[in-house]
This record gives structure tokens, sequence and C-alpha cells, in this order.
């Protein structure tokens, strides 16, 4: 087939990033080689807009095994234990396709971390839909969670926090992230890098099928009106199979018969083995009649990219083939053997006796196109309202109103949809600010959560980059964990657009200054450009996955209120700010104004303080102070414990809108038992924390005296009607 | 005590159970699905999970698989048998059982604690409990509302064959309290015999206070007496 224009631009390649393939290759590409380049330098694979922006992050650390590069990033939690994490996003095939778009992003994540040699023992999402009113909310909001639910539910890994969000900005273009979490020996991670000429490459796993075709490039491209029709470049989920694929390669990777092992996700057979063959300094020799197909007359292109699931490639050692077949046998799986690797530094595909193809692998990784995009930077907006100004509302309304919001409302309907307790090491399931996975048949336990803050991030990319490593980070604190590591999925939209492209650069910058200050590297991660449809861009919006460490599980506290008659302490000051609140959106749909500033220093010493405290079993129950401000997170610490508050009134801040809802950050409350309350000062004072005593426990009722008094059962059913009347 | 754990390809409690059934010193052994073999044992245990995927219909490809053969055998020889969640589906399937678990009543999956009443404490699995006292254990299934004929229905109530309904925390047994859409509650069941049991809720979830609560543990050691 003649090459021509229509074709190149239908592989998403620019002009001149077709004369750049014809400059390497020395001629021009065959068919199939034109869809080997397409697939290995979209944005989706390559990186090529965001390489020159994520080296800076900070990515190594004491208890960091494993940084960016690998299928997941691997740390070091003491004794032989490694955890394996990372976070991805399947945003575009989940819009057009949202059950099986959420699935296999569930599905693709999993491997990710098993192929590296890990259990999964834990999966978080973070999902952002459009506006509820918007036609198609509903059915996607329906499909992701139980896309999501069956995939965890059936492969039989918990599925164990998350967060749910709407808002106009993801009307057109969803967002699905996705989060696992595994444990592994120290002494046996697998690698994808390739070593050895000569050595057997092995398919295993499901059979490839005709789905998913180009489905790293549909997500490389912003959608228009004939979106619909990308259907069949999403890919089909089987959880069924990839159980039992979880369960082969564990099984396999019990001796040392693995030289390197690569999941088929993005770009399948492709990506797979030319990312193998580059980090190894290697060629590889693929026979493409000994792939096995689904259908009959599948061409070698559709082999190259389909994108079916439950998929791997191996590298093993001489002379093991016999007895890893064995194992897939058992588990009924395809294995075999399609190539091997060589000296030749290319990727050489046969078929039928014919070379077919025959590409340089440089050309296709370190020699893919890098792009320094132009961007521009964000003004910190400016405080233009005063709040004297605004209608009155009453603060037990606006609470209640908050309390109700899409947003805000609790969001049982969405996890009892997931088996959260499979395993048996869950200790604290969703609704906490982590959950707390124990580690099986140890003391120890890890703390895990994901958060966003978009609204922050595009009032100023810089702020909110700092700001969502510091909501990580004290959600970790806040359940006792030692906070270590972060994996992060950055999705925005059109990085063309010079606007676009400095939201990206400036979160980063913050996400790095934030990483480094709190010593809390990044070693995962995934890049979703193109969130958007018709030249309309979501709002930035980087969600971060942490992790942190427990010594010992049965130290792990939650903000559940405890006891009558214990105090509520603050940690950490007030100073009202309203601006992009959950306060000045809800009530009076005010989205301007910068975002509450973010002081590292004060970040990092409340954390620290906060974390002794725990540890020094002086806090009972701890909740971080985010959106929607204190009186807020006095509402959650009530909502599942059926205790109430008495409130105090602030003795500074005249307004008390600013006091209850401003969002200020580097908050904490802390229920302490009366008779830790000196002791606690005492330390706090030392460490020259500022905290102040802001509610004591009642039963029944939520009150500020002389402002309101609400019934616990009232609260409760106003946080719990929205989902059950959507 | 022995006992024996089921592995089908797509279970994924089985490492629980075991662990439980370890942890209230059973002796276990782990059957693979293809084995033709059971190894002598007191308790068989059919473990959650998504056997062969639920594929076709929940429970109905393992119910074929060899394993069942003898595990069908044992049960008629009198020994006991667990089915939990798709444990339960798979005995509804092979007609050790009676009756189907069809889609729950919200047409979702249900992943969450819930309360159960032991309403028959007078067998193999249920003595340590006392009569009527209120467990909370957790479910996680798609499948799990119980049916059955209504001259069936009338033989378990009038034989005293439902050990377990759903209930709310008082005790109470409602619709309100009802999660699945169950024929009167039902959360398991025994055979006329009563020595297999067939439940929805995951009584090996809950043995330990560190995760949960402990109201599974009673169900094991009963065994045990």
């Amino acid at each position: 087939m003649k090459i021509t224009n229509t074709i190149v631009e239908k592989h998403g390649l620019k002009p001149e990033e077709y004369s750049r393939i014809k400059e390497l290759l020395k001629r021009e590409p065959n068919f199939l080689e034109l869809g080997i380049f397409s697939a290995m330098w979209n944005e989706h694979c390559s990186y090529k807009s965001s390489r020159i922006h994520l080296k800076n992050l900070p990515t190594k650390g004491n208890q960091v095994i494993q940084g960016p590069g690998e299928n997941a990033g691997v740390i070091d939690i003491g004794d032989d234990d490694a955890i394996i994490f990372k976070i991805e996003s399947h945003n575009h095939p989940s819009y057009i396709e949202p059950y099986q778009g959420a699935a296999t992003g569930v599905g693709g994540i999993l491997r990710d971390v098993f192929t590296m040699g890990a259990r999964p023992i834990a999966l978080l999402n973070s999902i952002h839909f459009g506006s509820p009113d918007h036609p198609k909310t509903k059915t996607l909001l329906n499909g992701v969670v139980s896309g999501i639910g069956e995939y965890g539910n059936c492969i039989g890994v918990p599925t164990v926090a998350g967060e749910t969000k709407f808002d106009s900005t993801y009307n057109e273009n969803i967002l699905v992230n996705a989060m696992a979490v595994g444990h592994a020996n120290k002494s046996k991670i697998f690698y994808s890098k390739a070593k050895g000429l000569n050595k057997s490459v092995v398919y295993v796993g499901s059979k490839t099928g005709r789905d998913g075709i180009h489905g790293a490039s549909m997500a490389s491209a912003e959608f228009d009106e004939n979106s619909e029709d990308k259907k069949p470049t999403v890919q089909v989920g089987d959880p069924f199979t990839e159980k039992l694929l979880m369960e082969a390669c564990l099984e396999l990777m019990k001796d040392k018969s693995i030289i390197s092992i690569q999941d088929m996700g993005a770009a399948g057979l492709t990506s797979s083995s030319v990312e193998m063959v580059s980090k190894g300094d290697l060629g590889i020799e693929l026979h493409l009649d000994k792939v096995p197909c689904r259908e009959d007359g599948m061409t070698p292109y559709e082999m190259m990219l389909s994108e079916s699931q439950e998929r791997m490639l191996i590298i093993l050692e001489d002379n093991k083939e016999k007895d890893a077949k064995k194992i897939f046998d058992k588990w009924d799986l395809d294995f075999v053997v399609i190539g091997k690797t060589t000296n030749t530094n290319n990727l050489t595909l046969k078929f039928e006796n014919k070379t077919i193809g025959e590409i340089p692998i440089d050309a296709l990784t370190s020699k893919a196109p890098l792009y320094d995009r132009k961007w521009t930077k964000t003004r910190l907006p400016e405080k233009k309202i005063d709040i004297k100004d605004l209608k009155k509302i009453k603060l037990e309304d606006a609470l209640l109103k908050i309390l109700s919001s899409p947003n805000q409302s609790n969001k049982s309907w969405v996890t009892e949809q997931f088996d959260q307790m499979v395993m048996t090491d869950t200790t604290q399931r969703s609704g906490a600010d982590a959950a707390v996975i124990r580690i099986h048949k140890k003391e120890k336990a890890i703390a895990v959560c994901v958060d966003s803050s978009a609204n922050y991030c595009k009032a100023h990319p810089l702020t909110g980059g700092k700001q969502i490593v510091c909501e990580s980070w004290r959600n970790l604190i806040s359940v006792g964990a030692k906070p270590i590591a972060i994996t992060n999925c950055l999705n925005f939209g059109n990085p063309e657009n010079p606007k676009v492209m400095g939201e990206f650069a400036e979160c980063l910058i913050g996400l790095k200054e934030a990483c480094e200050f709190l010593d809390f590297p990044v070693v995962s991660g995934n890049v979703s450009f193109y969130n958007g449809t018709n030249k309309k861009n979501i709002d930035p919006t980087p969600v971060i996955g942490g992790v942190g460490l427990i010594q010992e599980t049965k130290n792990k506290i939650n903000h559940f209120l405890k006891k009558e008659g214990n105090i509520i302490l603050q940690v950490g000051k007030t100073f009202g700010h309203l601006y992009q609140s959950i306060f000045f959106k809800e009530i009076y749909s005010i989205n301007e104004g910068p975002p509450p500033d973010i002081n590292l220093s004060n970040e990092k010493n409340n954390g620290e303080s906060v974390l002794k405290l725990i540890n020094k079993k002086l806090v009972v129950s701890a909740h971080d102070i985010s959106s929607g401000g204190l009186i807020l997170a006095l509402a959650e610490m009530c909502l599942p414990s059926g205790y109430g508050l008495k409130i105090e009134k602030p003795q500074k801040l005249s307004n008390l809108m600013e006091y209850y809802f401003g969002e200020d950050q580097g908050r904490y409350l802390l229920e302490i038992e009366p008779k830790d309350l000196l002791n606690v000062r005492k330390i706090l004072n030392e460490d020259n924390i500022f905290c102040e005593l802001v509610a004591v426990i009642q039963k029944d009722y939520f009150e500020i005296k002389d402002e309101f008094k609400i019934n616990i059962n009232d609260l409760f059913r106003s946080n719990n009607k929205w989902y059950n009347n959507y | 005590m022995n006992s024996t754990v089921i592995v089908f390809p797509g279970s994924n409690c089985d490492r629980d159970i075991a662990f439980a059934l370890e942890k209230l010193k059973f002796q276990n052994t782990m059957v693979w699905h293809k084995d033709t073999n059971l190894p002598k044992s007191d308790l068989i245990v059919l473990p959650g999970g998504f056997s062969y995927g639920d594929y076709l219909r929940s429970g109905a490809i393992a119910a074929k698989s060899n394993i069942l053969n003898e595990v069908v055998k044992s049960a008629n020889d009198g020994c006991l048998v667990l089915g939990i969640c798709n444990g339960f589906q798979i005995l509804t399937e092979t007609g050790l059982l009676k009756g189907a678990l069809l889609k729950n009543k919200n047409l979702k999956f249900i992943g969450k604690d819930i309360y159960v009443k032991a309403m028959n404490t007078d067998n193999k699995f249920c003595n340590k409990y006392k009569q009527k006292q209120v467990l909370e254990l957790n479910i996680a299934h798609n499948e799990g509302n119980y049916f059955t004929s209504s001259d069936h229905l009338k033989e378990l109530e009038d034989k005293n064959l439902i050990p377990f309904k759903y209930c709310d925390e008082k005790g109470d047994i409602s619709e309100k309290s009802n999660p699945n859409g169950s024929l009167n509650n039902i959360a398991g069941i025994f055979n006329d015999k009563k020595n297999i049991l067939g439940m929805m809720p995951h009584p090996e979830r809950m043995v330990d206070k560190m995760i949960s609560n402990d109201d599974g543990v009673n169900l094991f050691t009963s065994l045990l007496n």
C-alpha cells in the first residue's frame, strides 16, 4: 500500500513526524511499520510533550527501590517487604464505552503491578464526571462504577478507596484513573529489561483479537462529534482470564526462569516487545504466524497493534520452557514462543517466512519526537470579593446544602458496589482519609489514598500542584501512617495549547517543590493529555496516589468520633480563605480568586507533630481539614460515629463564614481525651505548632451556641440523600 | 479436624477461608478442581469468588467440574459441606441444595456489612451461637437473591432448615433489612440432613477484630465441638 498524506494523518502523525520517520529508516515505511511508529510515537506511549518536564520530579529516596520508568514504582517498607504501585488513566475509552473502558483500566493497572512480582492487595480509583444534570452523566457514572467494581470484585482484589467528583468541565471528557497496590518480597522483584542473546520470547495469556487497535492513538487525540465511531478502539476486559494470568505469573515467579516480563498494555505487542529490548540494548525478532489469534485471517498489522487485554510477554532463561509451559497449561492459558532476542538492535517482524518489517529500536524509543512546547504562566488571581457584599445565608443552611451536594454526599452508593473485604486484610475501608491494608500475616500495614483538587489547580497551577501533594500527605498522617511515596496521574487538556501546557508545567513545578520538601518522592505515574472535545479543555486535574506505612496495624486510627466528653483540638491556623472554596462554589457559584496558600514548612511541621502524637497514642481520632473547611471536617467526624459536637465560636475572626468554611491548608482535627490535653498542648507548644480547642463531643446534637442545633440524624439524612435520589 | 478447600479457576476467597480455618486449628488441604481424589476430610468448603468467571450462570460450570463428583459423593455419605457465596451458588447448581440465587433485587453488586439472625442453632455448624443471636457479617455478591418453589420454601421453614436470615441491628427481620431480595430474608439454608450449609454472607471475613469483628468464629468452632 502506498503511504499517502491521508494515511499518515489517520495514524495521528504530523507531516514533520512522518519526514522524521523516513529519515530514521532512510526509506519510506510500509503500512505495518507506519502503524508501529504511530503506536510508539503517540503522546500516550512516547510522553513526547511531557518528558522534559517530568524529568524534574524528585524520584529518589531512602525507601525507593524503583522509580518511574518501569511498569510500576517500588518502595521498601522494611524487612523483606516491598510495595509496588502505580496509577493510570483510562479516560478516553471510558467516555466512549464506560463499562469496558473503566474495567480494562483496572485490568491494565493490575497487570502493571503483578508483572513486577507483586500480589495486588488494593485497588483505588479517582473518577470525575460532568455536571449531574448533563444528559450523559448518569449513564457514565453507572457504567464506570460497575466496570471498576466488577473487575476488582471478580479478580478478588479489594477496592478500598477513591474519590468521585462532578463538575461541568468533564461534561464531554470524563476522567477514570485507577491505582493498584501490590506486595512483593524485596528479593523477588521482576523488571522489564531484557538480557542475553537468543533468549526465547514467550507470549502468554489471552488470544489476540481485533479489539483496541489504535487505542493509544485514540487516547492521544481530542474528541469530536464522531467520537462514538471510536468504540472499536476500546478493549474488552475479562477479569476471569486476568485472575488466571495473575496466578500463573505469580506461580512462575517462584523460581528463577524469568529474565524479564512486561504486560501488553497500550500499543500491545508493539510496545511491550520494543520496551523490553530497548532497555536491554538488544534487538528482537518476532514470528507473527505464531501469535495466538482469536479470529482467522488477522493481519500482522492487527496483531502488532491490537490492545486485547490479559496478555504478557516474557523473556525466559534457557531450558525453562517446558516447566514454564506446564504452569500455563494448568491455568488453561496460551503459552507460545513467538520469537527471540537478537543483537541487531532492530525490531524484526517475520510472517509466512518473509521479513515484513524492520525498524531500529532506537527510532521507536530514544529517537522518538521530543517537544519543548510553548507554555504560558498563570498569574495568581486577585482577591476581589468583599464577603459583606454577598447575600446573607444562615450558617446551618449553608452547611446542610453543602453536605447534601453531589460532591460532598456520602458515597456508599459507589463503594457498596465494590468488594472491600476480599483478602481479609482491609482494616480501614473507604470513607476515611486513607484506607489501611494490613500486610498479610504481619504486624504492619500500609495506608493508601487518592486525591485531586482541579479547581485549585485551575486557579493557580503552581499552588494547586503543591496542594495535592500536601493533601495526600495529610490524609496518610491522619490515619497514623508515615507518608513514603506517591504515584501521579496527570490529566490535562491539549498540550499544543500554550495555556494547557503552562498548567501542566506549573502543576509539575508545584508537585516537585512539595515532594522535595516533604521527602515524598514520585515513584510512578502516567500522563493523559488531550482531555477535551472540540477545543474545550478540561480543568487541569493531576491526581495523586499516596502510600504510607503503619508499623503496627493496631495503631491505625480514623476520623470517627469515639467518646462523649472528648475534646477536638485543631492543629494549624485558620485565616478564613474562601476563594476557590466549596462554600463559594456551592452557595454563591463563585469560582474566582486564588486557591489557599501553601506553606510547606507549616505542612511538614504540623504533619510530623500530629504523627508524633498519634504514635504516642495521645490521639483517639484524627481528620484533615480540607474542602468545606472546619465545619465540614467536624460534621464528617460526627457522621460515621453517631456522636454530636458542641462547637466553639471563633476567638479572633469576626466573620463566621470565613472561620467555619475557610479552606486554609495544613490543618488537622484531633480527638483528645481530656486527661491528655495538657500533655498534647505541651508537645505542640514545644514543636511551635499552633493549636486551639474547637469542640467537645456530646450526644445527639451538632451545635454552635446561638447559631444552630442540628440533630445528628438530620445531618446524616442530608448527607445520604443525593445518590439515592439521583 | 480435617478440612478441604476446593479451588476453582476464579475462586478468590480460597486463601481467606484457608487462613481462617488454619487460625481456628483445622488441618486444611487445598484441592484443585481438576483433581479426581478428595483427601479424607471432615469438612469440605466451596469458597467464594467467580468460579469460571461466573460465565453462563454463577456456579454453573463449577458444578460440572471433575472434583464436584467427589464432593457430591462425600456429601451424600454425610460429610460436612460448607458453601460460601459462590460456593452456595455452586451447591444449588449441583442440586445438593434446592433453589437458586437470582440477581440482587437492585441489579447491582452489593458489598457491605449486614446483620443476620441465627434461627437454628441445633446443628453442627451453629451450635456455639445463641438462638436468635444477631451477627454482623459481610456480603459481596451480584447474585444472592435466594429463590425457590413455594413448597420448598414451606418445607425450609417447617423443618427449620434456615439457619440465617437477614435482619437489622436489633434483630428485626423485614423487607427493609433484606439487602438483596431473598425470599423470607434467607441468608443461608441447610439440606434435609443439615450436613450441607450454603450461605451468602462470608463468615471467614469476620474472624479478626482488627479487620472487622469475630462474629464468624463460632461457625467454625461449632464444628470442632
